[in-house]
């Protein structure tokens, strides 16, 4: 048993209203930069998104995926290391618009990155209005540590499966873990149910 | 927050979650990279902790070396990235 | 290494806080009083563990700021953000328990055998090892030649001042106050670069022996530096530090 050390608590947030914060949470201004390697600086010129696998392979050059309709959004963010940030506003193209460009029936998507970053993702929860592919953070082009030029946002997932740096989805019939999923993260991560880890 | 760049740490760092997991002074070991083989000590590679865990990378071409994931107290150790650890 | 040896450095020790020394505004060192400790090396850190009253537990570690044969003590730094570090240089009281384990490190550690000339150069609390190193140069009567680079960013934030004032035989101390001097400053007043390399480090024929310690910018920046003027590699050791206030 190790003894208390007198007076120290974990890191406090803010209050915040009832219901807006998982359990375990705090809630933080900042907006913490956690990455597993180095930000990559990838051309615009050489940049796309794909959708791969299934039956409608697609792929989206930057002036290509300008051109899609695009939304602002309003969200509040939850990372597994247990900070919070409410209200973040991103624009960002829809994954509806991005699915409705492809024919597709496979149930999961591995989300694939500069850098080789990977998560996975069922594909209903990237539709349904759930998920975008964000270029833009508070009004602004999204910098590259955040994950620009554009970052996976997926809301009501913990935060790590909003991949920085996202290059496009591998489509596939069964869920496979990405990297942070491979060493003991849940596959699936629902803040709410505090779903960090397998088996919770 | 500190600049990025500066959260970029070295081996010295996980000396002690080395130590742990291996039994034994790492810092001193020598790595070799299995993607471009470059040969350092642990001390000097590339150490990144996101909060999730902490992924050590070489320092000539960024390949994963290890990754150290700790939940409820157990370690998981993947070092399949090294050529070889001596 | 001995089993005992081993099983003592990765064990979770109770230490008791002994006396408390404010360095700077924001620094502060610690004396530690911990049984069993298995001694240590100049240059090596310790991890600590904190445990809240919930069951919480932080770990980080801190190099340990003393020579080997002193008691154990580290210098931290307070970082405003921080988790720990307001804990341990604001609350932390003489008598109150942490848990230690090692101490930490073979690679960026040297003994007078490891001989010279010696090249320290510290950007902020990166000093901490350092004063190790000075200090255990002193105890052991080394002879070997030292010059410390020491980059802060004003005076009142220049740890362990006073000491490095004393003018040591055999040892040079050189500032730079990169953000903020005193009236009449006449030394060095920006961050360390390459013509200020060139000025101040040991020649390169001499095949010096160089130990860089601080925020990771500050490192990269001087070990290549050194690496430039002809320092050989594998005689730099370098130690990358996080968040520092430098």
């Amino acid at each position: 048993m190790s003894p208390i050390s007198r007076g120290f608590h974990r890191r406090h947030g803010e209050e915040a209203a009832e219901g807006r914060v998982p359990p375990g949470q705090y809630v933080t201004h900042d907006f913490p930069v956690l990455s597993a390697g180095p930000t990559p600086h990838t051309p615009l010129a050489n940049w796309t998104f794909s959708i791969e696998g299934g039956d409608g392979a697609k792929s989206w050059t930057w002036q290509e995926f300008q051109a899609l309709p695009a939304e602002t959004v309003t969200v509040d963010i939850h990372c597994v290391t247990r900070w919070s940030k409410l209200d973040t506003t991103w624009m960002g193209v829809s994954l509806d618009v991005l699915f409705g460009a492809v024919s597709n029936d496979l149930p999961y998507a591995l989300a694939f990155c500069d850098g080789g970053y990977t998560t996975n993702v069922p594909v209903a929860d990237l539709t349904g209005g759930k998920a975008w592919v964000a270029y833009s953070y508070d009004g602004g082009p999204l910098a590259a540590e955040h994950g620009g030029p554009a970052r996976l946002l997926v809301p009501h997932l913990y935060f790590w499966k909003s991949a920085k740096w996202v290059r496009g989805l591998r489509l596939r019939d069964t869920d496979e873990p990405g990297f942070w999923e491979m060493y003991g993260y849940n596959m699936y991560g629902d803040p709410w149910r505090e779903q960090r880890y397998a088996g919770d | 927050m500190e600049p990025l760049e500066d959260r970029v740490l070295d081996g010295n760092a996980i000396g002690g979650m080395l130590l742990e997991v291996f039994g034994t002074e790492m810092t001193t070991a020598t790595g070799a990279c299995g993607s471009c083989g470059t040969v350092g000590q642990v001390a000097e590679l590339a150490v990144y902790r996101p909060g999730l865990g902490t992924v050590v990378r070489c320092r000539h071409c960024d390949n994963v070396l290890m990754v150290f994931v700790q939940v409820s107290g157990v370690t998981c150790v993947d070092l399949r990235g090294l050529a070889s650890l001596t | 290494m001995a089993g005992t040896a081993v099983r003592g450095r990765l064990t979770w020790l109770t230490a008791t806080v002994g006396s408390i020394v404010d360095e700077t505004a924001k620094v502060r060192t610690l004396s530690l009083e911990v049984p069993d400790w298995a001694g240590h090396r100049a240059g090596q850190h310790l991890d600590i563990r904190l445990t809240a009253e919930d069951g919480y537990q932080a770990e980080r570690a801190y190099s340990i700021a003393t020579a080997p044969g002193e008691p154990v003590a580290i210098t931290v730094e307070r970082l405003d953000d921080g988790e720990v570090s307001p804990y341990l240089t604001e609350e932390l009281r003489p008598g109150d328990q942490i848990e230690v384990r090692g101490p930490v490190g073979g690679y960026f550690v040297w003994d007078p055998v490891d001989g010279g000339p010696l090249m320290l150069l510290a950007g902020g609390s990166g000093i901490v090892p350092l004063r190790a190193i000075l200090r255990h140069r002193a105890r052991e009567e080394s002879p070997v030649p030292v010059r410390l680079l020491y980059s802060s960013r004003s005076w009142s934030e220049v740890i362990y001042r006073a000491e490095l004032d004393q003018h040591a035989p055999g040892v040079a101390v050189i500032h730079t106050l990169t953000r903020e001097q005193p009236a009449g400053w006449t030394g060095y007043a920006r961050r360390v670069d390459q013509p200020m390399l060139a000025e101040v480090a040991w020649s390169a024929a001499q095949a010096p022996l160089a130990y860089v310690c601080g925020p990771t910018s500050f490192v990269e920046t001087v070990a290549a530096g050194l690496v430039a003027l002809g320092y050989s590699p594998g005689r730099v050791k370098t130690e990358r530090f996080g968040a520092t206030g430098s």
